[in-house]
């Protein structure tokens, strides 16, 4: 039970964290129908640049609401800047041309930003040492937010089995109960999530600028010949999802301490599987897909075998493809002919 | 038939005689075989991304299930003396020539397996369906044991089954299997992927091909058209996934070690991108975009000698990817082939 | 159409310029000519250089590795070159990197080998990558030395492969022995990285001697290099109640491991070996490492002036304390450099044979003896964490 509960929280914190990725993969698919193999490094580069941020603030900031405020804010503008020039530069050129060139240029921009970050590239200006590039070395992301328990609860552990009991050592109370320590930092970073998520919720479904993302994301053409300043709502979404992917990457870093360049492979892989399962383009299904990924792959490393996550983790979007082609959410569309 | 043949014998002595040539440089025959297996596995690629229109981001698993299939099996058959009498080196051919058909055979009948649920998927479902089965396969390598000499030793002794037995369940896990035999030659590599040029273009010459390119062109109109789009689809999957593993089986045979981490994502991934350079349909684009991209960080090492470039040249591959994409679009070729430059020329459109 | 033609002759130019081989002199033999000097031992070129091949991960997930590696091995050629260098010539070393790929470390091998001619093979980190050059170096007869490769089967190869480090079996086998007899643990669990022979190699070794001696291995976890979250894992073994946890990982994931598991509320000592060796561990860890036993290679705190020598001028150089893959990289060109001086006439087999007589080679990390299995033969030290920094506590020898 008590297990259950820790690997519930493990679950959710890690989910959260997925589906904000998730968001920008299934935001972008739903209206350049691009893989944008791109955007778990912009997650990254949105850790590093909170990192330098946190930095150049100095300890005096840390664990001030401001200092934190200033860093998220930093990084999300640098993030959606370069959400921007990838757009501009780098995909919208190729719009009309075949998907997958697109997609190749996505591969290329992941390739530059996850092997560029590994240089070290640090050059004097004005007689002081200024990192430009971070180096393969992994960083410890500094704490932003004060660590603190904000809860601790006791939960009843199960009775030992008869063998592991031994009769000769006296009874120990403080084994009937399990602590679950629920940290600030945790719940400070689920109500941020959450409230990211349920911003862009009100943004898609409740605004002219998200009307006309569905617009554009239903068909684009169609879109354009009804007045939707198309490329700039394509640039917008851009900006938007890169932005998410800064915060993802910050809470990231406030979760698990450790930032390096290669982070936002593996982690994009997995949001994407996540936006997939959830049924890509759909905005409620990113954040399902998410939770549900996470849970499962947490529920497998806690009662099965933990050296089949990864394998279990796909399994459980074939499964959910085979059974569902079009995602948990997703909606078939007719073809017309 | 009779002129296939004789190209074939022809492709395969200047072959041997190319690998009698250059077999003292151990350099140049690696990067040879290296390249030579880049393109086999750009081509085969290509028939299911590039002339059926699919998108799969899976042909490391395949190649994956190519080279450990295939070690199992030489590694069981360099024991024996297959031909009594045969001088080493004809046994040596024989041994590998199994050991690749068997590699093949496993990864075509894999890619059927996979392909038949899957190919019901459209478009990126697919591909990620694709790319997870690749990651299931290395998961599942992790996931065995490494060999012991001293238990190989008991399992041999107890024959053969016994010892298919223990090798199926001994890969070496993430330290990869070693002491492969080392029997490719860049000979063998080379006729092979002569063999996998002639075979797509035989696809795409017959009825077969053009059901394939009617697919990728309108998938429903095909259907309509009576084109039961599945099967030639899951054909078209197998076919790729055997020479997949074709090139796997190769490329394990001379690389002294096979890890799981070598055909993973990262490398399939590669294999897009060769033939998205060359040009998607293009046969002799995936051939020429493999050997160049697969050169390209020598070459840069060549030319950056005395500089450090080491630590610059994924970055710069990264944005070259870009640079060509925005520039060329439709790759090196676009969809058109080297041999058909001449014909183009005497029939003016 | 002819734009095509242009572009496939550029890229068929290109594939020439690849298997170029790249001189800084001027080759007298045209290019074609150049394969015939594989199977015999390569000399160098120039009559005054002395050049040294190094292949590592300069760029990659392990690349942290290959910058320590590269770093002591260039200043064991700079400490050498001071000195002299080698029968009044200087070392040079050309470096490659293999993006931690097997692949790639085998053609940069083939590449140091037959294209540059090099003297000897210095790397790798990482056993897959040493397994994947040994072959090439044994059938040039160029001698190679793995730096910190500790799977078995590196130096099984052939008799031209030689390591300055102990094996997998030893390391797991010291931390087991320390557990069960010095700390009296009777109940431990594991927690491996399945995407690391070095990992699973001391994982397995310890599970079995752990056992032997009486003790109860009560959990398995494992993860895969690069995953941040060891949460699932931790919660899973906090159910076991163990006394001890085995991480045998690399410092970045432990450190995380450390405070994960800190932060979960689970009280275990843990028990690592070499891989927890930098600086990086305590800033990535901090408090939560606090009475954590490690085996190592050496202890910076070694007061012989030869350890403290090369602190010194290594911090100097990269303004960092050199961790034990630093120290490994130093000790592989040491030894290297002395066979060198001994050898006769510096081709492969004589440099080898050099190689296979060290004895009692006072290195940094340890004296080395070479056995008749080209392993080294040396003592392993455990260290104990307290307050960020590693305490000597014990020698075990093998």
């Amino acid at each position: 039970m008590a297990g259950l509960l820790q690997h519930l929280i493990n679950g959710l914190a890690e989910g959260t964290i997925y589906a904000l990725v998730a968001l920008g993969y299934t935001m972008v698919y739903g209206v350049l129908k691009l893989i944008n193999f791109a955007h778990g490094d912009v997650m990254m580069v949105g850790a590093y640049v909170g990192y330098a941020a946190a930095f150049v603030l100095g300890d005096g900031a840390l664990g001030s609401l401001w200092g934190a405020v200033l860093v998220f804010l930093v990084s999300i503008l640098f993030c959606g800047l370069l959400g921007w020039l990838v757009e501009r530069f780098a995909y919208r050129p190729l719009r009309e041309k075949p998907r997958l060139t697109a997609l190749i240029t996505a591969i290329g921009i992941s390739f530059t930003l996850s092997y560029g970050f590994q240089l070290k590239v640090q050059p004097e200006i004005a007689g002081k040492k200024v990192t430009l590039l971070p180096g393969a070395d992994p960083r410890t992301f500094p704490e932003i937010i004060t660590p603190a328990e904000w809860v601790t609860l006791h939960v009843p552990a199960p009775a030992p089995a008869p063998d592991e009991v031994d009769p000769a050592a006296p009874h120990d109370a403080a084994d009937d109960f399990v602590e679950i320590i629920i940290w600030n930092w945790q719940v400070i970073s689920f109500v941020i999530a959450l409230a990211l998520m349920g911003g862009l919720q009100v943004l898609v479904f409740r605004t002219k600028f998200g009307r006309a993302m569905r617009a554009v994301s239903h068909d684009h053409r169609v879109a354009a010949l009804l007045g939707i300043p198309v490329d700039r709502v394509i640039a917008l979404t851009f900006m938007l999802g890169s932005a998410l992917a800064a915060c993802a990457g910050i809470l990231y870093a406030i979760k698990d301490t450790l930032i390096q360049p290669m982070l936002g492979v593996q982690l994009g892989l997995k949001a994407f599987v996540a936006a997939v399962i959830g049924g890509i383009g759909n905005v409620q299904g990113a954040v399902l897909g998410a939770v549900a990924l996470a849970l499962c792959e947490e529920l497998v490393v806690g009662y099965a075998s933990s050296s089949w996550r990864d394998a279990v983790a796909f399994g459980f979007l074939i499964v959910v493809l085979l059974l569902r082609p079009q995602g948990l959410l997703g909606r078939v569309q007719a073809e017309k002919v | 038939m009779l002129r296939t043949t004789s190209t074939l014998v022809v492709a395969g002595a200047a072959c041997a005689l190319a690998s009698w040539l250059f077999a003292s440089s151990q350099f140049f025959a690696l990067q040879a075989s290296l390249v030579g297996v880049a393109v086999i596995l750009a081509v085969s690629l290509n028939l299911i991304n590039g002339i059926t229109g699919q998108f799969s981001i899976g042909h490391g698993g395949f190649m994956g299930v190519g080279a450990y299939v295939g070690v199992v099996t030489s590694s069981l058959l360099t024991q024996f003396q297959l031909l009594p009498g045969a001088p080493q080196v004809v046994s040596d051919q024989l041994v590998l020539l199994i050991a690749l058909a068997t590699g093949g055979l496993a990864a075509g009948t894999m890619g059927f397996l996979v392909g038949l649920p899957s190919l019901r998927l459209k478009g990126d479902y697919l591909a990620i369906v694709t790319l997870g089965f690749g990651e299931i396969i290395r998961v599942a390598i992790q996931n065995t044991k490494e060999i012991a000499s001293d238990e190989l030793k008991l399992v041999q002794a107890q024959g053969i089954g016994a010892e298919l037995a223990y090798r199926v369940t001994h890969l070496g896990r993430a330290t990869g299997l070693s002491q492969i035999p080392q029997l490719t030659s860049f000979g063998m590599v080379w006729f092979w992927v002569f063999v996998v040029v002639m075979v797509t273009r035989r696809i795409l010459g017959s009825p077969h091909g053009r059901a394939l390119l009617a697919i990728r062109e309108d998938e429903v109109a095909a259907e309509a058209m009576g084109v039961d789009t599945t099967g030639y689809k899951v054909r078209a999957f197998a076919v790729a996934s055997f020479f997949a593993g074709v090139a796997g089986a190769l490329f394990a045979h001379f690389q002294a070690i096979i890890t799981p981490a070598q055909f993973d994502f990262v490398k399939s991934t590669e294999i897009v991108v060769f033939i998205v350079a060359g040009g998607l349909g293009s046969t002799s684009g995936a051939v020429v975009s493999a050997m160049a991209l697969t050169l390209l960080p020598e070459v840069m090492r060549s030319l950056f000698g005395g500089f450090n470039v080491e630590q610059i040249r994924k970055p710069l591959f990264g944005l070259l990817l870009v640079v060509i994409m925005l520039t060329r679009p439709q790759g090196l070729f676009g969809t058109h082939e080297l041999w058909d430059l001449g014909k183009r020329k005497k029939r003016p459109a | 159409m002819r734009n095509l033609t242009l572009a496939a002759f550029a890229a068929l130019s290109l594939i020439t310029l690849g298997c170029e081989r790249k001189t800084p002199a001027v080759d007298p033999k045209p290019p074609e000519a150049k394969p015939v000097d594989a199977g015999v031992a390569a000399a160098p070129k120039q009559d005054d250089v002395i050049l040294l091949g190094e292949v590592g991960s300069l760029t990659g997930p392990e690349a942290a590795f290959g910058i320590s590696t590269k770093q002591g091995i260039e200043l064991a050629l700079a400490e050498a070159n001071a000195a002299g260098g080698v029968k009044g010539k200087k070392l040079e070393v050309r470096v490659y990197d293999d993006q931690s790929k097997p692949e790639e470390a085998a053609s940069a091998a083939a590449r140091l080998i037959t294209q540059d001619h090099i003297a000897l093979l210095l790397g790798e980190v990482a056993s897959s990558n040493s397994l994947a050059m040994a072959p090439k170096a044994q059938e040039a007869k160029v001698p190679m030395i793995s730096p910190s490769s500790t799977n078995p089967a590196v130096t099984e190869v052939g008799d031209y492969i030689f390591r300055v480090c102990f094996i997998d079996p030893f390391q797991g086998y010291v931390m087991a022995k320390y557990a069960r007899q010095d700390l009296k643990m009777s109940k431990a669990a594991i927690l491996k990285d399945v995407k690391s022979a070095y990992s699973m190699g001391l994982a397995d070794v310890f599970e079995k001697k752990f056992s032997e001696l009486g003790g109860k291995v009560a959990g398995i976890e494992s993860y895969s290099k690069g995953e941040t979250d060891f949460r699932a894992q931790l919660t899973a073994l906090k159910k076991l109640k163990v006394e001890g946890l085995y991480v045998p990982g690399y410092y970045n994931d432990v450190g995380l491991v450390a405070r994960q598991a800190k932060e979960l509320g689970l009280k275990v000592t843990m028990m690592g070996g070499d891989g927890w060796d930098s600086e990086k561990l305590f800033e990535l860890g901090g408090a939560a490492l606090d009475g954590s036993v490690v085996s190592n290679h050496y202890s910076a705190e070694d007061p012989s002036p030869q350890v403290q020598n090369f602190i010194t001028k290594y911090k100097e150089k990269y303004g960092a304390v050199p961790d034990s893959l630093a120290a490994l990289g130093y000790d592989a060109a040491m030894v290297g450099i002395e066979a060198m001086k001994r050898s006769t006439d510096l081709t492969g087999p004589s440099i080898r044979d050099a190689l296979a007589q060290i004895r009692d080679f006072p290195g940094v990390a340890g004296t080395i003896s070479i056995n008749e299995k080209r392993d080294a033969v040396k003592p392993a030290v455990v260290l104990q964490i307290k307050n960020n920094k590693f305490n000597y506590v014990a020698t075990v020898k093998p």
